[in-house]
């Protein structure tokens, strides 16, 4: 029993962390339609920038902040010059280009900081709280409580300011928008600066699991991919609540179906996009018209 | 002066030119009509002055130049656009939607005010205010794109066909409602119509365009009662 509870936990708080990407991978999507592939390689990019200014000796917080806010207009900048000449362009133009921006990234990561595996350290430290006999790292309900404050804050900035009402509105109809006095071009660079700052968060929490090189995001995106299909492509609620599904079945099968053991842990986000584009493609949340797209 | 002085107004699509160089105006505090049959030009026409299509040509709003400004900018000189097919934030609220249309206006109090007034002139979006727009009907969504111009607070109001789809009698009973805004607000109403027949015994003046140009032009009345321009340019 303990162990089971104690599982459930790691795999609530793992996929939190698969959730907050595909939180940020939702948010570009529901937006303009595009699948940024590039989505983990930027939340690197941006642990290597938190990683520097630690090395830079600053306190883990303000590190963290700051590379919050370069993230944030980095992903204005990548939305301005890279993604919005082919906005609205094919399908195929679109995978390719951020196939293109995950290939530059991860390159440019690799140039800049080399190749070798770093620690992060955690903003939560390694201590454990004993909560009815079960041991339950501090770690991980920090990681879900992030995850939770975050869905707040989103949920407060779409549902109750005027940036957030522009940023739905521009999701739905673009011209409509643009005639009510909307500028589309800057909502969208808003909300791939918003996607960049969740995903940088994303990544700091993930390198202090695991380590910090220039290719562990790769891996992590093949979960929130299938976070963001169980959820429903285009609901951020979705993506959450997919994550932490995801996690907790990566964390029950890996413990308790043998021959899955740790090697065999990616089939599990596998296998959950195969069945729900199988059975039901909008996912838990998704709306109808992301099927048809 | 005129309110909206347009002068040799070519627009079109890609390499498609729809607009032949026309010229008209539009005085404040009246209602206007662009009238003429499928594919004369009319939606062009609207789309230009908003900047939403390739145009040339001049446009002057209240003596501006706004011929290169693009849409959100035109928008901001409190010209509300209401499209063809209206332009409904589906996934949004009824209220929601009409807040969307206060976006250009820099202070936030009054916008509370002009929701209740845009109810005033349509009871049922408030009945239906929580309602997502996309479940509305075609009629009601009119009601609500024009509720979404009006929270602009405009000077000028380009309409698009709003007669398009409607029931005859909740066509009338719309157009009373534009004749009460125009009057009431003080706002110039720039109406396409192929709706000749309704639009014109509101109308103070009214152009007919054919194949992208402008073929005539004359005092509402005046085209209303001429048998002869009736069944050569509308069809009536």
């Amino acid at each position: 029993m303990e162990r089971f509870v104690q599982v459930l936990i790691d795999g609530l708080a793992t996929g939190s962390l698969y959730g907050a990407l595909a939180l940020a991978v939702v948010l570009i999507y529901r937006s303009t339609g595009i699948v940024n592939f590039a989505q983990g390689e930027m939340a690197m990019f941006s642990t290597f920038i938190a990683w520097g200014l630690l090395q830079a000796g600053l306190p883990l917080l303000v590190a963290l902040l700051g590379t919050l806010a370069l993230s944030f207009v980095a992903g204005m900048v990548i939305e301005r010059v890279i993604i919005r000449p082919v906005e609205g362009g094919e399908v195929l133009t679109l995978v390719i280009v951020t196939l293109g921006l995950f290939i530059l990234v991860n390159s440019a990561a690799g140039w800049i900081y080399g190749f070798n595996t770093r620690s992060f350290p955690s903003l939560f430290g390694d201590e454990r709280l004993d909560i009815a006999g079960v041991a339950i790292p501090v770690e991980s309900l920090g990681i879900v409580a992030v995850l939770i404050a975050v869905v707040g804050i989103l949920f407060v900035v779409f549902q109750r300011t005027k940036v957030g009402l522009a940023m739905r509105a521009v999701a739905m109809n673009p011209e409509s928008s643009r005639l009510v006095g909307v500028s589309v071009g800057r909502t969208l660079m808003i909300g791939w600066g918003v996607a960049a700052l969740v995903g940088a968060l994303a990544g700091a929490l993930i390198a202090a699991r695991l380590f910090l090189d220039v290719n562990f995001m790769g891996g992590v995106l093949i979960y929130s991919f299938a976070a963001a299909t169980l959820g429903g492509f285009d609901s951020p609620l979705g993506a959450v609540l997919g994550g932490w599904i995801i996690g907790i079945a990566e964390g029950l099968a890996g413990t308790y179906v043998g021959f899955i053991g740790s090697d065999l842990k990616i089939l599990v986000p596998l296998i959950a996009i195969l069945v729900v584009l199988l059975v039901r493609p909008t996912g838990m949340f998704g709306s109808a018209e992301v099927a048809r797209a | 002066m005129s309110l909206l002085e347009v002068e040799d107004l070519e627009a079109g699509y890609g390499p498609v030119t729809v607009l032949r160089g026309i010229s008209f105006e539009v005085d404040g505090g009246k209602i206007v009509t662009v009238l003429g049959p499928n594919g004369a030009g009319k939606t062009t026409t609207l789309r230009a002055l908003s900047g939403m299509v390739r145009r040339s040509g001049t446009i002057r709003f209240d003596g501006e130049e706004i011929s290169g400004y693009s849409p959100e900018r035109v928008a901001r000189q409190a010209i509300a656009h209401v499209p063809e097919g209206r332009g409904t934030f589906t996934g949004l609220s009824v209220e929601e939607n009409l807040k969307v249309g206060a976006y250009v206006r820099r202070e936030r109090d009054g916008i509370g005010d002009d929701i209740k007034r845009c109810f005033g002139y349509f009871p049922r979006l408030e009945e239906r205010r929580g309602q997502l727009a996309g479940s509305l009907s075609g009629g009601e969504q009119q009601m609500l794109a024009i509720g979404r111009a009006l929270m602009l607070k405009p000077r000028l109001m380009l309409l698009d066909e709003p007669s398009q789809g409607l029931a005859p009698n909740l066509t009338r009973e719309l157009f009373a409602i534009l004749e009460r805004i125009a009057r009431d607000e003080g706002v110039t109403l720039l109406i396409v119509e192929q709706n000749a027949n309704l639009v014109l015994r509101f109308a103070d003046y009214a152009y007919v365009l054919e194949a992208g140009a402008i073929v005539l032009d004359g005092d509402a009345e005046k085209i209303q009662s001429d048998e002869g321009i009736r069944r050569s340019y509308l069809g009536v």
